[in-house]
C-alpha cells in the first residue's frame, strides 16, 4: 500500500508514512499525501478517519509518532511550534468557528493581518494604510463590512465562519487548511464560499476537509478519501465515488 | 472607519498618547487621584487639628496603604483581567518588593538600633551573627534597593513564568502552582537562617533617605508619591491594554489556540505581561512597607494573595479602574469591620465574594457603568460605549 512519493517535484505539503496513536488507537496510520502549489484539495472521510488529527500534525499542535511532514520540500514541520508554522505561511480554520468574541470584527482581522508578531512589534503597532486597505478588501470578500464595529461574539454562526475565513485571508498564508467551512452556512453562503475557495486556489494552496458532498462537488477538486488514518482513494470526485471500497466504508451507507 | 473608532472603545484613531486620554474613565481616574493627593495632605498639614476638616495622620497612613494595595490590584487585573492568568501568588511579588525596601530601611537604622551595632541589624546581633550576609550588601544605597525592588520580583516572575508558560501550564494548574510559590516563600522567610528576620520580619525603621518616617511631612510625602506612582502605573497599564499588545492579550484570554495559529508566540506575551505585573506588585510592596512600618513573612501567606483576587473581582476585572475601586472598597470594609465586628469580617469577605461571583460578574464597575444603576449616574450614550470593553 505504501506509495513512495519522490521529492523530485515541487510540493507545498508532503506527508510520508505519518503515524500517530492515542492510547493505542491509531488515529493516523501510515498516511501519505502530497499537495502541489496552487492546488485545491478536498478531504473527505467518515468520523474518526483522522482528518482533524492530520490538521493538528501539519499545524504543529500534535507531534506524529513517525513519518515526515515537509512544507515547500524543505521545512520539517514536526520540528516547529504552532506559531512558527503559522508564520511560515500555513493558516488554519477550525471546525468550530473560532474568533476572539470579545474583540470587534475589525480588531479580529487586524490581529490576523500578516505582519510581525513579536511582543515588541505589537506594543508599538500602528495600522499602515496598506494594512487597512487589505482589511477593507477582505471585508469586500467576506461581506461583513457593515458589521465591522460590533463584537465578534455577537455574530451569527455563519458570519463567524466568514470572519474566520477572512482572518485566514488577511494572514495571506501559502497554504490554507480549512476544516468543515460549510457547517452552519446557508446554501447561498456555501455557494459563495465555494467560489471564494476556487478563486484563492491557484495563488494559494487550499486543503478543505468537508462532509457536505454537494459542497465538495462544487469545488471541482481532487478528492482524498481518508479511512482509519490512511488514504483509501484519491482522484476526481466522480471516480472516487465509483470506487467500491469507498462505497463500502463511506458513501454507500 | 469613523464608526469603528467610536463604538469599539479601543479606538483606532490617532497616536496612542491621544487615545490614552480619549477614554472618559482614564480622565476621571486621574482626576480622582490628583484630587486625593492634593487635598488630603493640605487637610492634614495646614488645617488645624481641632477643625472638622482636619485629616488625621492615621487616615493619611491608612489611605497611603490603600493606594499601595490599589497598585497591587492593578498589577493583578493586568494579568487576570486582560490575559486570563489567575495568579494566586501575587502577594509574593508584593512581599519581595517590600522586603527589598525593608532591607534598605534596616540598613538606614545604622548604629541607632537597640544593640547599637553600626553594621548589623538588631535581629542579626540577637542571633549572634558576626558579619553581614552577602545578600545584604548594597542595600545601604537607595538606588540599589530601588533596583532590587523591581529586579527581584521581575526575575522571579521571569523564571517562574518561563517554565510555566513554555510548558503550557494554564488555568487551575497555574493558579495552584502560584499559590505553592508564595507558600514556599512564606515558609522560607519564616526561618531565621534565611537572614530576613524570620518570624518578626523587618521593623523599627527610622528614616528613608534621611527623612524621619514618623514625621507628618514624610508620611504625607509617601502618600503623595504612592498616589503619583499609582497614576503612572495606571497610564502604563492603559497604554499596554490599548495597544495591539493588549488585544493580543485579550485574544490569548478568550481563544488561546486561535492566537497561536495566527502566529503569535503566546508564551512570550504571557511572560512579558506577567513580569510587568510582578514588577508593579514589587513597587507596591516597596511603597507599602515604609508607610506600615513592618514587613514580615505573613505577607507571603496564600490568604493575602487570594484577597487580592477578591478585590479585583469585586471591583470588576478587565477595566483597571475597577481593580482600584475594589481595593479601596474591600480594604475600607476590612478596616471598619475588623474594628467594629472583628469576628464577622472573614465571613463577610467570603459572602461578598460569593455574591459578586453570582450576581455581579463584572463587579462594582459592572453595577455602576453597565447596569441599571448606570442610568441614574450617566447621561445617554456613555453606557453602550463602555459596555463593549473586555469582560
Amino acid at each position: 500500500m505504501v506509495t513512495n512519493i519522490s521529492l523530485q517535484e515541487k510540493t507545498v505539503l508532503y506527508l510520508n508514512g505519518v503515524s500517530k496513536s492515542f492510547d493505542g488507537f491509531k488515529a493516523i496510520n501510515n498516511l501519505n499525501m502530497m499537495i502541489k502549489p496552487g492546488e485545491l484539495r478536498a478531504i473527505i472521510g467518515p468520523n474518526g478517519a483522522g482528518k482533524t488529527t492530520m490538521m493538528d500534525i501539519i499545524t504543529g499542535k500534535t507531534r506524529p509518532d513517525s513519518g515526515d511532514v515537509y512544507f515547500n520540500n524543505e521545512v520539517d514541520l514536526t520540528r516547529h511550534s504552532e506559531a512558527e508554522i503559522a508564520n511560515m505561511g500555513i493558516g488554519r480554520k477550525f471546525q468550530k468557528p473560532t474568533v476572539v468574541e470579545t474583540l470587534s470584527v475589525f480588531e479580529n482581522l487586524e490581529l490576523a493581518l500578516k505582519g510581525k508578531r513579536r511582543v515588541w512589534d505589537s506594543l508599538f503597532f500602528t495600522l499602515s494604510a496598506q494594512g487597512r486597505a487589505r482589511i477593507d478588501d477582505v471585508f469586500e470578500i467576506i461581506g461583513l463590512g457593515p458589521r465591522r464595529s460590533i463584537l465578534a461574539g455577537a455574530l451569527a454562526h455563519g458570519e463567524k465562519q466568514r470572519l474566520e475565513i477572512g482572518m485566514l485571508l488577511v494572514q495571506s498564508p501559502e497554504l490554507l487548511l480549512i476544516d468543515e467551512p460549510a457547517a452552519g452556512m446557508t446554501d447561498e453562503e456555501t455557494a459563495h464560499l465555494a467560489e471564494l475557495l476556487k478563486s484563492i486556489a491557484g495563488t494559494h494552496s487550499v486543503v478543505v476537509v468537508e462532509h457536505d458532498m454537494e459542497f465538495v462537488r462544487s469545488l471541482n477538486a481532487t478528492v482524498t478519501v481518508l479511512h482509519e488514518g490512511s488514504v483509501l482513494a484519491e482522484g476526481p470526485l466522480d471516480k472516487v465515488q465509483k470506487n467500491e471500497r469507498v462505497i463500502e466504508v463511506y458513501l454507500g451507507r | 472607519m469613523a464608526t469603528t473608532d467610536t463604538v469599539s472603545g479601543t479606538a483606532l484613531s490617532g497616536p496612542i498618547v491621544v487615545k490614552l486620554f480619549e477614554e472618559k474613565s482614564t480622565r476621571w481616574f486621574l482626576l480622582a487621584i490628583a484630587l486625593l493627593v492634593c487635598v488630603m495632605p493640605v487637610l492634614n498639614l495646614l488645617v488645624p487639628a481641632d477643625s472638622a476638616f482636619h485629616v488625621s495622620n492615621y487616615t493619611i497612613t491608612l489611605l497611603g496603604k490603600y493606594l499601595s494595595y490599589a497598585l497591587l490590584a492593578l498589577a493583578v487585573d493586568l494579568i487576570w483581567g486582560y490575559c486570563g492568568i489567575l495568579s494566586l501568588g501575587h502577594g509574593a511579588f508584593f512581599a519581595l518588593g517590600g522586603y527589598a525596601m525593608g532591607m534598605y530601611l534596616m540598613r538606614q537604622v545604622g548604629d541607632r538600633g537597640v544593640y547599637g551595632d553600626p553594621l548589623l541589624p538588631d535581629f542579626m546581633v540577637f542571633l549572634n551573627w558576626q558579619e553581614l550576609p552577602w545578600f545584604w550588601y548594597g542595600f545601604d544605597q537607595f538606588w540599589f534597593a530601588a533596583l532590587m525592588v523591581m529586579l527581584v520580583p521581575g526575575v522571579l516572575a521571569f523564571v517562574f513564568g518561563w517554565l510555566a508558560f513554555r510548558s503550557r501550564v494554564t488555568g487551575v494548574y497555574l493558579s495552584i502552582i502560584t499559590q505553592a510559590l508564595t507558600y514556599a516563600l512564606m515558609l522560607a522567610f519564616f526561618r531565621n537562617e534565611m537572614g530576613f528576620g524570620g518570624n518578626n520580619g523587618l521593623t523599627d525603621f527610622k528614616d528613608l533617605l534621611g527623612f524621619d518616617l514618623q514625621s507628618n511631612l514624610t508620611r504625607c510625602a509617601l502618600f503623595v508619591i504612592t498616589g503619583l506612582i499609582l497614576a503612572l502605573a495606571y497610564i502604563f497599564c492603559k497604554w499596554l491594554t490599548l495597544s495591539k499588545f493588549g488585544r493580543v492579550l485579550v485574544a490569548v484570554r478568550d481563544a488561546e489556540s486561535r492566537t497561536r495559529f495566527m502566529g503569535y508566540r503566546v508564551e512570550h506575551y504571557k511572560l512579558f505581561v506577567f513580569v510587568a505585573s510582578a514588577v508593579i506588585a514589587g513597587i507596591a510592596g516597596a511603597l507599602y512597607v515604609p508607610q506600615v512600618g513592618i514587613i514580615n513573612p505573613g505577607e507571603f501567606s496564600p490568604i493575602n494573595s487570594i484577597e487580592i483576587i477578591v478585590w479585583v473581582a469585586i471591583g470588576g476585572r478587565g477595566t483597571l479602574y475597577g481593580a482600584v475601586i475594589g481595593a479601596f472598597l474591600v480594604n475600607y470594609g476590612k478596616t471598619y469591620f475588623t474594628g467594629a465586628f472583628p469576628d464577622l469580617w472573614l465571613f463577610l469577605l467570603g459572602g461578598l465574594f460569593v455574591v459578586t461571583t453570582l450576581y455581579l460578574p463584572k463587579g462594582v464597575k459592572g453595577l455602576l457603568v453597565d447596569g441599571k444603576l448606570a442610568k441614574y449616574f450617566s447621561r445617554s450614550g456613555s453606557v453602550s460605549k463602555t459596555s463593549t470593553e473586555g469582560v
